[in-house]
């Protein structure tokens, strides 16, 4: 039984729609890496996911749980098992890292501040952080920050791990140690992985099934040597970085000529 | 013709749903209040909200006074040289003891805390918002309402009523000032004239318009910083209207309770 089931799911913005009837299962302890251009619905597509928007028509299931039709307390239930961590990192600012990690073990369990405490190193300690607990977010380097929301997505282990662009605006090195690290988190805990991204070498590296979405559906669903050897020309132009619109330089050049011969020039 | 009609429509539309908006915050937090009280609530919370109130009051502490003080004199000057003139100056007192604990100490209050506070609370919740920081609450289970408005708001409703016992003591003892050094009225004839001139209903009417005010700041600050839509300069916006709003609202609840009081409380 898949973890995560998305049904026919319809998303609209202001009567444009985003997500198109998209259908996919994720099964427990696979990482499903979903992959697209900017603005193909990627992050709107995780937002549901994790039940922060609710859909035009459709479903997202949960462990077995329809995210948009539970009641608040299943919600948060559900919730504990989903550990999230933000394209932006989002930790808060006010807190420092180890209070960013604990944050949800003080608020949802009933540990003893020692036991928490000594949570909270192991987590930074999976991440290599273990050192910075003290540091405030903004007295850390971008994949720093991001390995720092990575720690706190996973303060309650949870069984889900949500990572939205994970290696965005980091350079080759750093995000290839954040690859690095979803993979060691995944065989550690056994846990299933969702990853939004748009960098391939990063998705071919940690998937076990990559979600190719296209103007919001999916061009292609399948393991990483099926994406490779995919024929679909969307899945070609993005895997063989082919711009699909190139500016016409023919009317480019019409509508200066046409500006040239207007009275305001030639005068 | 008709987009006049459509104008007129769409802009009273907008203000009813922001009209609801502030009633549903309201409702929620007052559910959600229980948290942030000390011994029954969350410690975390009650230790959020003791750091508001110094943010809120003793922050605010030396601009209140001042402003007192220097209202306080305006307002002894301006009555006695026109009172001098009936032979009345001793009605100072009376003016600047009823003036301020009914009308002018919660006002003068309520518009340094909008300034200050109001603009403070939208720009921080609008910044946690851009950084996905409330997205980050919503999905480790933590309702940002529970987490970030009810202690802002239960420190706002301590501090204001507190902030404007302070700016109505400043006011009264600036007209002792200036009685003093005009006619040479001894400071503890001054206070007792003080004391008999005000009536214990006027302290209390002064203090539930003071909570209203607290009320109308935290809330439509907040409520800015939760409409925040899009990128940093919506926050600047979200701030200036923050605290657009909320003066004119402490105005217009000021008239509405001056009335009530009126009215309903006779002496």
């Amino acid at each position: 039984m898949p973890i995560i089931s998305i049904r026919d799911l319809v998303v609209e913005y202001n009567g444009h729609r985003v997500l198109d009837g998209l259908n996919l299962d994720v099964e427990p302890g696979e990482t499903m890496v979903l992959l697209g251009g900017s603005g193909s619905g990627k992050s709107t597509l995780l937002r549901q996911i994790i039940g922060l928007e609710r859909p035009k028509s459709g479903t997202v299931t949960v462990k077995g749980i329809d995210m948009n039709r539970c009641s608040p307390a299943e919600l948060k239930r559900l919730r504990h098992s989903i550990g999230v961590a933000f394209q932006s990192a989002a930790l808060f600012n006010s807190l420092s890292v180890e209070d960013n990690v604990a944050l949800p073990l003080r608020e949802h369990t009933r540990l003893a501040p020692s036991i928490i405490d000594l949570m909270v190193w192991m987590k930074l300690a999976v991440v290599g952080l273990a050192d910075f607990g003290k540091l405030l977010p903004q007295e850390l380097s971008g994949g720093m920050k991001k390995r720092g929301a990575v720690a706190r997505a996973l303060a309650l282990d949870p069984e889900i791990l949500v990572l939205d662009e994970p290696s965005a605006g980091l350079d080759p090195i750093v995000a290839a140690e954040l690859d690095e690290l979803i993979l060691l988190l995944k065989q550690a805990f056994q846990m299933t992985v969702i990853v939004v991204t748009h960098e391939m070498p990063s998705a071919f590296r940690i998937a076990d099934r990559i979600a190719m979405l296209h103007k919001g559906t999916f061009s292609s669903v399948g393991t990483k040597d099926e994406i490779r050897a995919s024929q679909d020309p969307r899945v070609r132009h993005f895997l063989d970085r082919i711009p699909e619109e190139l500016a016409n330089a023919t009317a480019v050049a019409a509508h200066f000529e046409k500006y040239l011969q207007t009275p305001e020039i030639t005068q | 013709m008709a987009s006049i009609f459509e104008g007129v429509g769409r802009r009273t539309l907008a203000e009813l749903d922001y009209v609801g908006s502030l009633n549903i915050q309201l409702w929620s937090t007052l559910r959600a209040m229980k948290s942030a009280l000390p011994l029954v609530g969350n410690r975390y919370r009650w230790k959020a909200t003791v750091r508001q109130m110094l943010q809120i009051g003793y922050d605010a502490l030396p601009m209140v006074s001042l402003m007192a003080i220097c209202t306080g004199f305006i307002l002894a000057m301006q009555g006695a040289s026109e009172l001098r003139r009936f032979g009345a100056l001793h009605y100072v007192i009376d003016l600047v003891a009823v003036g301020f604990t009914r009308e002018l100490g919660p006002l003068l209050t309520a518009i340094a805390v909008s300034g200050r506070s109001g603009s403070a609370f939208a720009a921080e919740i609008g910044t946690m918002k851009v950084t996905e920081e409330l997205d980050s609450l919503r999905v480790m289970a933590l309702e940002p309402v529970e987490f970030v408005l009810a202690p802002k708001y239960l420190a706002a409703l301590i501090s204001v009523p507190c902030l404007t016992i302070i700016s109505n003591t400043f006011g009264i003892v600036a007209g002792g000032l200036f009685m003093f050094f005009s006619t040479r009225l001894a400071p503890l004839l001054y206070f007792r004239y003080v004391l008999e001139s005000i009536a214990l209903r006027d302290v209390i009417t002064g203090l539930i318009k003071s909570v209203a005010f607290a009320t109308i700041i935290a809330h439509v600050g907040c409520l800015e910083g939760f409409r925040v839509r899009g990128g940093p300069d919506s926050v600047g916006r979200s701030t200036t209207s923050a605290v657009v709003k909320s003066t004119f609202l402490v105005i217009v609840a000021d008239a509405v309770f001056t009335a009530i009081f009126y009215f309903t409380v006779r002496p």
